[in-house]
C-alpha cells in the first residue's frame, strides 16, 4: 500500500541504474536532506549537537571509509584510530602553519595526507592477507600513536603534549574553537558527510568499486580476469584513509577541540568503528550511517536508562554497556552477518507486498 | 665488558618476557589449529581467569556490585578464603563451563561462516567477557598471590657474579614462568601426539569434514579445545596477574601475543615459543640500542613493525604451514 513500484517506468539505462530507482525512495531521500539542511540547524541544541548529531556524522564518515576497505575490498584493518590521528595532527599542523587558508581546505588536505600514509601501510597487503594483514595494521595503529606522542614537532612543542584547535571561521562564521555554535558544528560535519557519502556511493558502483569487490570475493580470480591487485588494493587504502583522515580531522577540530593521541585515537576507536561497520552492514553506504547511529545512540540510551532511570552507579553501567555491545556484536553476526543494512533491505522487500503474505 | 654483560642480562630478561608472551600465544595457536577461529578474546580469557581466581580465593560474592545496585543491599564477601590449589581447580572448572557456553551460544551458530566473521565474533566475545568479568568480580585492581616465588633471584645473582664477576638480575617469577611454560608445551605436545583425543583434535584441525566422516564429534573437540585454551589462559593469567596485578590492562597482553603469532606462524606451537623469544629479546635490545635515539618507549610498536617487515618476506611466518591458494 505504502511502498509500491508499480507505474515507475524506466526509459533509459541511466534511469535504471540510479541509486534510488523508486520515486518514493528518491522523494524520501531529498526530503531527508532538506530536513537535515534546512530544519535541523534551526532547532538543534548544544546537547543534541555534542552528544548525538556531531559524533554521529563524524563516525559515519569514518565508518564509510573503513567500509570501503573492509566491506568492499575485504581487507580488514584495525588501524583506523591511527589514521584518524594522522588526519587530526595534519589539520593541526596545517592550520597553525598557514592560518590564512580556509579550514575546509586544510581538512581536505589532511585527508590527502592520511591517504598517503594509508597507502604506505597498505603496501604489505599485497603480500599478506586475512588475519596476518589485520594484525599488521595494528602496527600502523601503535606506531602512529607513538610517533605523535614522542615527536614534539607534531604538537608544536606544547607543554602538555596536547594539540588544541585555534578558532577558525568559514564565511565569517566560527566553526572551530570552544565558542562555536551548535548549528555551525553540525552543518560543517553534515556537509562533509553528504559529499563523502555521495563520493563513496559513486566510486563503489563504478569501475574502481567493481575492482575492489572482485578482489574481495577472490583475489586470485580477480587477478586472472585482469584486475590489477596493486592498484585496486592501494586505491582502496587511499580512498578509505582519505575519508578516515577527514573524520579524524573533524573529530579533533570540530568535536573535541583539544586532543591527545593515545587518549582520543587509541585502539578502542579502531574497534568502535569496526563494530559500526559490522553492525551497520559490510559493503553498504547506508549501513555505515546506520551502524554509526546505532553505536552513538546506544551508550546515550543505556546511560539514560541505567544511570538516569534506575540510579545505578556509572561504572557498573559502563560494564553492562560493554557486555551489551559485545553480546549485540555476536548476536548480529549470528542472526544477520550483513547487518542493519540487510534488515532494512528485507523490510523494504516485505513492504512491497504488504499487506499480502506473498 | 661491562656493557656486554649488561646486554647479556638484557637478553636473559628478554627471553623470560618472551616466554610470558608465548604463554598467551599458545592459547591462540591451539584454537586456531583446531577450529580455524582466530580467537581475539584469548587475552580477555586470561583476565577473566585471573579475576575468577582472585575472587574465589578471597571468597568474594559474584555479582555483588550488581546485586547491591539492584536491591540496595550491601554484600561484599562470604568471609572465607579458599586455599590456592582448590581455587585454581575451581577456576579451571569455571573455564570449562565457559568453554561449554561459548560453544553452545556462539560457535555452534557460526559454523560455516567466513573466518573473518568468526574473528569479529570473538572480538564481540572479548568485549562481553570484559564487561562480564567486571560486573561479576568488580573492576578494582587486585593482587594475585598463589604462592609463587617473587622478587630478584639471589641464587642466579650469586651464581653469575661468581662466574663472570657481574650479578644478573633475574626475577624469580620469570624463571618459574619459563619452567611452567616448558612443562605446559611438553604436556600439550604429548597430549596431541599420544592420546586418542589429541589425535582427534589434530584430525579436526586437518579437515573438518573428513574428521566428521570418521566419526569424530566436532562439538566435543571444540569444547575440549576451548577448555584447554581456557586452562592455558588461566596459567597465563596467574603468571601475568602475579607479575603486574589483576586489572584491565591484563587483557592487553593479547595484543602483545599477536605479533608473536605472526612471526611464528598461526599454526605452529613451536612457532609460538620461538616467536615469543625473538620478540621478547628483540624489543629489549631495540629499546636499549635504538630507543634513546628516537625518544624511547618503543616497546609498544616494535614487535608489530618487526613482524610486519618479516611477513613481507615470509607471509606464513617462521613455522606456519605454507599457504596454497587455488581458484
Amino acid at each position: 500500500m505504502i511502498y509500491r513500484e508499480a507505474g515507475d517506468f524506466k526509459a533509459s539505462y541511466r534511469a535504471d541504474g540510479q541509486t534510488f530507482p523508486l520515486r518514493l525512495d528518491r522523494t524520501a531521500y531529498w526530503a531527508l536532506l532538506a530536513v537535515a539542511f534546512l530544519v535541523v540547524p534551526f532547532v538543534i541544541t548544544d546537547y543534541w549537537a555534542t552528544s548525538v548529531l556531531v559524533p554521529f556524522l563524524i563516525y559515519a564518515i569514518a565508518a564509510l571509509g573503513l567500509n570501503i576497505l573492509v566491506g568492499y575490498t575485504g581487507q580488514v584493518s584495525l588501524g583506523t584510530g591511527g589514521f584518524m590521528a594522522v588526519g587530526a595532527y595534519a589539520t593541526y599542523k596545517l592550520t597553525t602553519m598557514f592560518p590564512d587558508v580556509s579550514i575546509l581546505i586544510h581538512v581536505v588536505l589532511a585527508g590527502g595526507v592520511t591517504a598517503l600514509v594509508g597507502m604506505l601501510f597498505g603496501l604489505p597487503s599485497l603480500r599478506i592477507k586475512g588475519f596476518y594483514l589485520a594484525v599488521s595494521t595494528l602496527a600502523a595503529q601503535f606506531f602512529l600513536i607513538w610517533l605523535f606522542n614522542k615527536v614534539p614537532w607534531f604538537y608544536n612543542y606544547s607543554a602538555s603534549g596536547q594539540i588544541t584547535m585555534p578558532e577558525r571561521t568559514v564565511f565569517g562564521v566560527l566553526v572551530t574553537g570552544p565558542s562555536t555554535s551548535a548549528p555551525a558544528k553540525y552543518l560543517v560535519c553534515l556537509g562533509f558527510a553528504v559529499i563523502l557519502a555521495w563520493l563513496a556511493r559513486n566510486l563503489t558502483r563504478g569501475t574502481s568499486g567493481r575492482k575492489w569487490m572482485a578482489i574481495r570475493d577472490m583475489d586470485i580470480a580477480a587477478e586472472i580476469i585482469g584486475v590489477n591487485p596493486l592498484t585496486a588494493k592501494l586505491t582502496s587504502f587511499a580512498v578509505s584513509s582519505f575519508m578516515i583522515g577527514i573524520a579524524g580531522a573533524l573529530f579533533f577540530a570540530v568535536y573535541l577541540g583539544a586532543a591527545e593521541a593515545s587518549e582520543s585515537f587509541g585502539i578502542n576507536k579502531s574497534f568502535l568503528i569496526l563494530f559500526m561497520v559490522i553492525i551497520g552492514g559490510l559493503g553498504s553506504v547506508f549501513g555505515s550511517f546506520a551502524g554509526a547511529a546505532f553505536m552513538v545512540l546506544l551508550p546515550v540510551l543505556l546511560k539514560n536508562v541505567l544511570v538516569g532511570g534506575m540510579g545505578w552507579p556509572t561504572d557498573l553501567a559502563a560494564h553492562i554497556e560493554l557486555m551489551i555491545v559485545g553480546a549485540l556484536i555476536v548476536f548480529f553476526l549470528i542472526v544477520e552477518p550483513h547487518g542493519l543494512a540487510q534488515l532494512w533491505r528485507l523490510t523494504k522487500e516485505k513492504l512491497r507486498l504488504w499487506p499480502f503474505p506473498h | 665488558m661491562e656493557q656486554l654483560l649488561y646486554v647479556a642480562e638484557l637478553v636473559m630478561n628478554g627471553l623470560m618476557t618472551g616466554v610470558m608472551y608465548a604463554l598467551v600465544a599458545l592459547g591462540f595457536v591451539l584454537i586456531f589449529k583446531a577450529s580455524g577461529v582466530f580467537n581475539y578474546s584469548q587475552g580477555v580469557l586470561a583476565l577473566f581467569a585471573a579475576l575468577t581466581l582472585v575472587g574465589i580465593q578471597n571468597g568474594q560474592i559474584p555479582f555483588a556490585h550488581l546485586i547491591n545496585a539492584m536491591f540496595g543491599t550491601n554484600l561484599h564477601s562470604f568471609g572465607w578464603t579458599v586455599p590456592s590449589v582448590l581455587a585454581i581447580l575451581l577456576t579451571a572448572g569455571v573455564m570449562v563451563l565457559l568453554a561449554l557456553a561459548i560453544e553452545k551460544l556462539v560457535l555452534r551458530h557460526l559454523v560455516g561462516q567466513e573466518p573473518i566473521i568468526l574473528f569479529m565474533a570473538t572480538i564481540g566475545l572479548a568485549y562481553f567477557l570484559e564487561g562480564f568479568g567486571d560486573v561479576m568480580w568488580g573492576a578494582d585492581v587486585k593482587t594475585l598471590d598463589v604462592g609463587l616465588p617473587q622478587g630478584i633471584s639471589d641464587t642466579a645473582e650469586a651464581w653469575t657474579a661468581q662466574l663472570t664477576g657481574y650479578g644478573f638480575f633475574i626475577d624469580r617469577l620469570d624463571i618459574w614462568a619459563a619452567i611452567v611454560a616448558t612443562a605446559l608445551v611438553a604436556a600439550l605436545v604429548a597430549f596431541s601426539q599420544f592420546t586418542k583425543q589429541g589425535r582427534a583434535m589434530r584430525a579436526v584441525a586437518d579437515d573438518h569434514q573428513a574428521a566428521l566422516s570418521v566419526g569424530i564429534s566436532l562439538q566435543f573437540i571444540w569444547i575440549m579445545v576451548w577448555s584447554i585454551a581456557g586452562f592455558v589462559a588461566l596459567v597465563a593469567g596467574i603468571m601475568w596477574g602475579t607479575k603486574s596485578g589483576v586489572q584491565f590492562s591484563l587483557s592487553l597482553i593479547a595484543l602483545k601475543a599477536l605479533p608473536v603469532l605472526m612471526l611464528g606462524g598461526f599454526t605452529s606451537i613451536p612457532g609460538a615459543i620461538v616467536g615469543g623469544l625473538i620478540i621478547g629479546v628483540g624489543e629489549k635490545l631495540f629499546e636499549f640500542f635504538v630507543g634513546p635515539m628516537i625518544g624511547g618507549a618503543t616497546e609498544t610498536w616494535f614487535a608489530y613493525v618487526l613482524a610486519l617487515i618479516f611477513l613481507v618476506f615470509r607471509p606464513q611466518g617462521l613455522f606456519g604451514e605454507r599457504i596454497i591458494e587455488r581458484v
